[in-house]
């Protein structure tokens, strides 16, 4: 007997779960902003590429996408299993593998924005 | 006397309509598909970014826009409060309860915290967005 | 006092003669002050001495008579006729085999509550003569609401993860693992949570939080559960970076 190592992923889970409850409120709203048409200052080609390239908004941006994924991943995990599907092992693969590109995603995009 | 339990069988695919609770659980649990949309959504942003490219992003904003994308966002807003913000907010307490000396803190003390702490990152989100 | 008529619809089966439950009526005249457990007695005692259910207290102590009440999983000694609307439909607890009309086979959990090893765990055991652990009152109340539970079953018949896949430790066997995780006398926390945030142990959970909702007793298994998550998550990182594995 050994602590399992969903231990790891149910960590990223539930960090990335109270991240998105508090922050992926307001990324839909200015995302319905933009749709609006009054996309604001802040969202300026000049202004955001400041922010995206400064380390500090580096690495907010890393630590909310990464948790997020990781969060959504773990999550449609069990949604999977609460739909019936049996192939743990091929579902916990597929959203990891996910996950992961999307973590590799973010970092590269990231450092190449400079 | 011979002993034969019935097993009362069960669907895999179907146990959660069996009632209101378990139905709510389930639309909790797909708010996942939301954050899996728009954390890849703001990935391609930043593709677009790291592109370099003024007109680039000018383009990606321009996608993003139209009515129909203003009613997909406020339906999305609104599910994901009502299943992911508000539910994790309530559900928060429990798994991080406060004891001080021989009293547990009562749990809608933490929640009322997380709700005004919500309140200002929001806040902090909208004003670095220039929005507010 | 008022008489007050319900139908009562009650599951039965009888291993020895049916191949699958079915559903009896009785009419039961309920007085105003009537549980569900009452009415079942009323059958028993005037309608029908075949029907089979078990029960011991009937003040909400044994834990004995937990059935699902109108799809509920309920203490009957503690769900009021009057609450009720005229029509009751009664059932063994859900996620167990029946063993004959209302009485449910709990062999199961009686497996897993004492896997997770339910009793105080010291380094000194036995203890040297003459020792006595005390514990402040400050540090009984951390777990004290976690000793309430009765064993009555209500939160596995509630917990739609152990009714797919009953590996899964559940609910009540979790919350009486985290009674002792959290009790300052205990030092087994780190040898519990090798059993507990195994495979089967609290991963299994979703937190679907139904057992803490029918939980006639407030125990709140839930909560435990995923403090015990918390407590996996941080103890596989000790673990896996070589701290000693000592209690606090």
């Amino acid at each position: 007997m050994a602590i399992a190592k969903k231990a790891v992923v149910w960590g990223l889970f539930a960090g990335g779960g109270t991240l998105t409850a508090f922050i992926y409120p307001a990324l839909i709203a200015l995302f319905l902003l933009i749709a609006t048409g009054n996309v604001p200052a802040g969202l300026q080609y000049e202004q955001i590429h400041t922010f995206a390239a400064s380390w500090v908004g580096k690495a907010v941006l890393f630590i909310v996408l990464f948790l997020s994924l990781w969060h959504a991943a773990h999550r449609l995990r069990v949604v999977a299993h609460d739909f019936g599907i049996r192939k743990d092992k091929l579902i916990a693969n597929a959203v990891y593998l996910v996950a992961t590109l999307g973590t590799l995603m973010t970092a590269f995009y990231l450092i190449s924005i400079s | 006397m011979s002993r034969q339990p019935y097993v009362r069988p069960i669907s895999k695919t179907t146990w959660y309509m069996r009632n209101g609770r378990y139905k709510i659980y389930m639309l909790r649990e797909m708010t996942s598909f939301l954050v899996v949309f728009y954390t890849f959504l703001t990935i391609v942003a930043l593709s677009t970014l790291a592109a370099d490219s003024p007109a680039a992003w000018q383009n990606f904003i321009s996608s993003q826009q139209g009515p129909g994308m203003v009613v997909f966002h406020a339906l999305a807003l609104l599910y994901f409060l009502f299943f992911q913000t508000f539910p994790w907010f309530k559900l928060a307490p429990k798994a991080m309860p406060v004891q001080i000396g021989e009293k547990k803190l009562p749990g809608s003390y933490i929640v009322i915290g997380h709700y005004v702490a919500w309140v200002f990152i929001s806040a902090v989100i909208f004003w670095l967005a220039g929005a507010l | 006092m008022e008489i007050r008529q319900i139908e009562l619809e009650v599951m039965r089966y009888d291993p020895e003669k049916d191949k699958q439950p079915w559903f009896q009526q009785y009419t039961v005249p309920c007085q105003e002050d009537w549980a569900i457990l009452d009415a079942l007695n009323y059958v028993k005692d005037n309608l029908d001495t075949t029907l089979a259910y078990r029960w011991s207290c009937h003040m909400m102590v044994c834990g004995s008579c937990g059935m699902m009440v109108n799809g509920e999983p309920s203490l009957t000694c503690k769900t009021f006729v009057r609450d009720l609307p005229g029509k009751v439909r009664v059932e063994p607890l859900e996620n167990f085999p029946i063993e004959r009309d209302l009485v449910v086979v709990l062999d199961d959990v009686m497996q897993k509550l004492h896997k997770v090893q339910p009793y105080i765990i010291r380094k000194d055991d036995p203890p040297p003569e003459g020792v006595e652990y005390t514990q402040s009152r400050g540090a009984l109340a951390k777990f004290k609401q976690l000793t309430m539970c009765i064993n009555c079953m209500c939160c596995y018949s509630a917990c739609p993860q152990y009714g797919l896949d009953n590996n899964f430790i559940g609910p009540a066997a979790l919350a009486l693992a985290h009674r002792y995780n959290l009790d300052s006398r205990d030092q087994g926390k780190s040898q519990r949570l090798d059993i507990l945030a195994d495979h089967d142990g609290v991963w299994d959970c979703s937190f679907v939080g139904a057992c803490s909702e029918v939980c006639p007793k407030h125990v709140d298994p839930a909560a435990a559960i995923q403090q015990m998550k918390i407590d996996g998550a941080l103890e596989f990182w000790k673990q896996k970076l070589g701290f000693p594995g000592g209690e606090s």
